[in-house]
Order: structure tokens, then sequence, then C-alpha cells
């Protein structure tokens, strides 16, 4: 579904990007696990155009993404939750999901979507004329996450969900993570946290200072001598 | 009573107004001095409108909007004086050129992020200063041009006119910008401002909401300078320096970012303080800068910030009065109507 090869990026003389290649098939749930500055938001960002790429390719269902606006690459169906949620604070929970629709022309598909966030979001149904600003930190995680799903997405890029969030919420918003896979959308999950991310995913690969320097099948992974030792603390 | 019916009463309920304070002016109720300060207020009330929507609700601050007034103001001037274009086309033709002034300079500055805009309208503002002082033939040169046709030669009616066609033109202005905010596109100039990064990511065209908005901000801000030129009938470039700039932002910050009331507030507001500390002279230039500092201090969401930064709704308001509980969507809603 989703081909990136020898992808560079760089910020100005920064080399951030060195040569990555991964691959998400239809269906899975593949992570991107890294510690801090290892490149994985740089990859995302390559991926949806919000940064230029130096060198490389991105295919996305049989499309070359590398030359897409931003907004061309979401009416293809590739979407991203930002890292650190960035929900627009100032505007209300309906509207945050009015602006994840934005590129969408069929009205009652958008008005099935509100139905179907507001039973799998309950919590946001009954603060949708609040300002998204005054949200709990999950409270904003699942809306940053609805909104993007508003897009009605094929793939979904997840930018450190559980970022900041306590432990219980972080439970919480990874099963939503498995439901919304589980309907059928393809995820790519960024995160710092590995061990919980190798639990749901399919497939992970490990991005070191810009490097991909380890992949395979997640519980593999997870049982491996390496990445113990790196990321999962022994 | 249905929106319909709604929108109708307040349209008579506008209509009503301005035609009763048209009335007071006509009748010298109010005097020629009062109404000359109002229409001047109005005309900076419009400007700050078409500054807010690029700095307030798109978030990209702008530091030139005296260079569109002058670009409006000139070339209706122009247009009356050197080709007999009739005044109301010419307005036009003022407001379209800064428009495409605004297009111009947005075209290259809006696709960085960053504070480019500022800086390179800042530039804009004074190079059309100095280029204005420059084109003696054009533009009478740093003495200024004088003769320019007004609304109307009748000593009695002139105030009256020009009153009237500010007050007009800032109603058809507030009702444009009040639904255009609440459109979709409004809504996406707004999600720029509260991150653009998410805005992108969302599939919201970021560089072409904010070229559309920063021209339609140009716009205004010509429409303004087009209603100053009839109205007073002189113009000289120095008119139109950066201090003249910095007032709009004034107006804007105090009524607050992205809030039209308090721009129609804080600009007749400050328009009559300006008029109130006149004995000070050049003292009262220093009187701006305290009050932005004394703003961004104590109160830096500005006047409407402490209602909430609620927008005012003769919708609403009528509807209290027959008695109709808001339906919940309408109460909501931030952005109003006249
Ligand atoms: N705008 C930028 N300008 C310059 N360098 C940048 C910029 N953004 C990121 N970098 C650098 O690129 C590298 C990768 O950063 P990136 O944000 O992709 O890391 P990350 O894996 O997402 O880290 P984290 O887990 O902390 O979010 C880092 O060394 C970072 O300092
Ligand atoms: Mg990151």
């Amino acid at each position: 579904m989703l081909k990136v090869e020898n992808l560079d990026v760089y910020y100005g003389n920064i080399h951030a990007l060195h040569a990555v290649s991964f691959e998400v098939k239809e269906g899975e749930i593949v992570t991107l696990i890294g510690a801090n500055g290892a490149g994985k938001t740089t990859t995302l960002h390559a991926i949806s155009g919000l940064i230029p790429i130096a060198a490389g390719s991105v295919r996305f269902l049989d499309q070359d993404l590398t030359s897409l606006t931003p907004h061309k690459i979401v009416e293809l169906g590739l979407t991203q939750v930002p890292e650190g949620r960035r929900i627009f604070a100032n505007l209300t929970v309906k509207e945050n999901l009015e602006m994840g629709a934005f590129t969408r022309k069929d009205r009652k598909g958008v008005n099935d979507d509100y139905e179907r966030i507001f039973t799998r979001f309950p919590r946001l149904k009954e603060r949708l004329k609040q300002v998204a600003g005054t949200l709990s930190g999950g409270e904003q995680q699942m809306l940053a996450i609805a909104r993007t799903l508003m897009s009605r997405p094929k793939l979904v890029l997840m930018d450190e969900p559980s970022m900041g969030l306590a432990p219980l919420l972080v439970k919480e918003i990874f099963d939503i993570i498995k439901e919304i896979n589980a309907t059928g959308t393809t995820i790519l999950l960024v995160e710092q946290n590995a061990q919980l991310a190798l639990t749901i995913a399919d497939r992970a690969y490990v991005l070191e200072t810009g490097r991909v320097v380890l992949q395979g099948d997640a519980k593999e992974l997870a049982n491996s001598e390496e990445v113990r030792k790196a990321y999962l603390g022994g | 009573m249905s929106t319909k019916k709604t929108a109708v009463v307040c349209f008579l309920v506008v209509a009503v107004v301005l035609l009763l304070l048209y009335t007071l002016v006509a009748l010298r109720i109010i005097d020629e001095y009062t109404s000359q300060v109002l229409t001047v207020a109005g005309i900076n009330v419009i400007i700050a409108l078409g500054l807010n929507l690029i700095s307030g609700f798109t978030g990209q601050l702008a530091l030139g909007h005296a260079g569109f007034m002058a670009v409006g103001a000139y070339t209706t001037a122009a247009l009356v004086m050197k080709l007999n274009v009739p005044i109301f086309p010419a307005m036009l033709g003022g407001a379209l050129m800064a428009a495409l002034f605004g297009f111009l300079i947005g075209l290259p500055t809006l696709r960085l992020r960053g504070d480019y805009l500022a800086i390179v309208t800042l530039g804009f503002g004074e190079i059309i200063r100095v280029v204005m002082i420059n084109l003696p033939k054009l533009t009478g040169g740093p003495a200024g041009l004088k003769g320019i046709p007004t609304f109307t030669t009748n000593f009695f009616w002139r105030p009256v006119l020009s009153f009237a066609m500010v007050y007009f033109t800032l109603a058809l202005v507030v009702v444009f910008l009040s639904n255009l905010l609440k459109s979709s596109h409004g809504k996406a100039i707004i999600s720029i401002r509260e991150d653009e990064i998410a805005a992108n990511a969302m599939g919201i065209n970021v560089f072409y909401y904010k070229i559309f908005a920063f021209t339609l901000s140009a716009f205004i801000g010509g429409l303004g300078g087009a209603l100053y030129a009839p109205f007073f009938g002189y113009l000289s470039p120095n008119m139109f320096n950066f201090q003249k700039s910095v007032e709009f932002l004034i107006i804007v910050v105090l009524g607050g970012m992205g809030n039209l009331t308090g721009t129609v507030l804080a600009g007749i507001g400050l328009t009559y303080l300006q008029e109130i500390l006149r004995f000070l002279k050049d003292y009262r230039l220093v009187i701006y800068p305290v009050i932005l500092i004394i703003v961004m201090i104590f109160q830096p969401s500005g006047v409407m910030g402490l209602f909430g930064n609620r927008e005012f709704s003769l919708t609403a308001i009528i509807n209290k009065l027959i008695g109709k509980s808001p339906n919940r969507e309408k109460s909501a809603d931030k952005a109003g109507e006249v």
C-alpha cells in the first residue's frame, strides 16, 4: 500500500534521513520505533508532503507522492495524526471534526462518519460545542484521531499518540487504534513507547539517527536481544 | 422565527439605524465636526477589518495597510482626474489595484513560514510612500494632490453623503466578512492561525487560503483608501506613513485579534480618542504605543476578550427579545451578524 524507498531528507545542512526504506501492506499495523531525534516525525512529514524530499521515492496505492501537495495526498486517502495532537484550540470540537472532513465533498458520507465517530468516541459527542483547547489531554488525543478519521483515510500515520498520557489513557488510545485497524484502516504507528507499539503491531522498523537499523515481525523484534537492550529496558 | 425572517428583520434594523444616523447628520443635529470624525472612524474601521482578516483571523502579521490605503486612494483619484472615470467604478478600481498589490506581495512571501509577511509589508508601506512622493505628475508629489472631485460639491450634502457612503460600505464589509468567516473557507482560514501544520495535514491548501485572505485584506484596505479620496478631496503621501499602519494594527489588537465587533468598537473609540487628544500635538503619537503595551500586558485578547470573545449578533438579540430560546447551534456560534 505504502512503499518508501531510499528516502533522504535534509534540514539545511542536517542530514535527517539516510536512505530510509520500508513498506506498509494493506490491513497492517506497522510501527516505526526509535529514540528521540531518530527521524520518525521527519519520515511522516516527508510522506505527507509537509517537508521536501531530497532523494528517494514514496509510493501510495501505486501513485508517486513525491511531487504532490499535502492536500492532494489527503484526498488520496493518506492522513496523519500529528505529533503533539495539534488540535485547533480555539475552535469547537465540532468545528475540529469539520476541518478533518475538509477535502470531502460527499455530504452524506460525512454525516455517516460523524455518527460512526460519536459511537466510537462518546466523550467527544458530549463535548461537541466545547472549545477544543479546554479538553483534557486524553480527550484532545481522541479528538486528533477522530479529526483525522473524518477524512476517511485508507492509511493513517500516527505520530506518538501515547505522548504525555497516563498509562490508563495510553491503553485506551491503543485499544482505539486496534479497533480502527480492525475496521479496515491501515496504520503506520510511530512510537517511543516501543514495548506497547510492538504488542499491537504486525511488523516493525527500528530507526536510529535517520537510518533503518532493524526490521521484522513485531513479536520477534520484541523478543530480540538487541531491541530489548536498546528500547525495552533490558 | 425562521432564519430568513430573522435576516430580514436584521436588515431592517440596520437600515433603520443607518437612516436614523443619516437623518441626524443631515439635520445637523450631529454637527459637521462630529460627522467628519465619525466618517474618518468608519474608514479606519473598514481598513482595520481588512487587517484583522489577515492578522487576526489568518494569523499572519501585516504592517503595511496604510500602503494599501494609499494605493486605493491614489488610484481612485487618478482614475477620476486623469481618465474621467465616474466615481464608483473608480473606487472599485482603487480597491482592485490594492488587491493586485496584495496578491503580488503575497505570492512570494506567504509560501514561507514565519514573519516574512510582516517585514515585506512594512517595506511595501514605506516604498509606496516614497514612490508617491516621487511621482509628482500623478500624485502631486510631496505637496499633495488637490482638487479631487468629492462625492458632491454641494456644501450642505457633502458630509452627509460621505457619511452615508462610508457607513453603507462598512455594513457591507461586516456582513460579507462575518458570512465568509462562518463558511468552510472561513474555518479553513482560522485553522491556519490555530495551527498551520495541522491545517496542512488535514488537507487544507494553506498557501491558497493565505493568498486569498491577504488579497481580500488588501482589497478592503484599498476600499478604505478609495472612500478617503473623495471624502477629503486632498491626498498627501505622508497621510499614509508607518504610523498610520500601526494605528490600524492597534485598533485590531485593542478590539481583539479575530473579533469583528471589537474592531468596530476600537476603531470608533480610538479615532475619537485621537481627536480628544489633539491638544497634545505630536505627543499623542506616544499614546498609541503606550495603549498597545498596556493592552498586551493586561488584556492580550483585547476588549472583546472580556466578553468571551463573542461577536455581537443581532439575530441572537432579536431571538431573545421575541422570547425564542435560541437554538443551541446559534448561541454557541461565535461569528456574528452585522
Ligand atoms: N525543522 C527542523 N530543522 C532542523 N532540524 C530538525 C528540524 N526538525 C527536526 N530536525 C532534526 O532532525 C532529526 C530528526 O528529528 P525528528 O523530529 O524526525 O525526530 P523524532 O524521531 O520524531 O524524535 P521525537 O521522538 O523526539 O519526536 C533531529 O536530529 C532533529 O534535531
Ligand atoms: Mg517526533
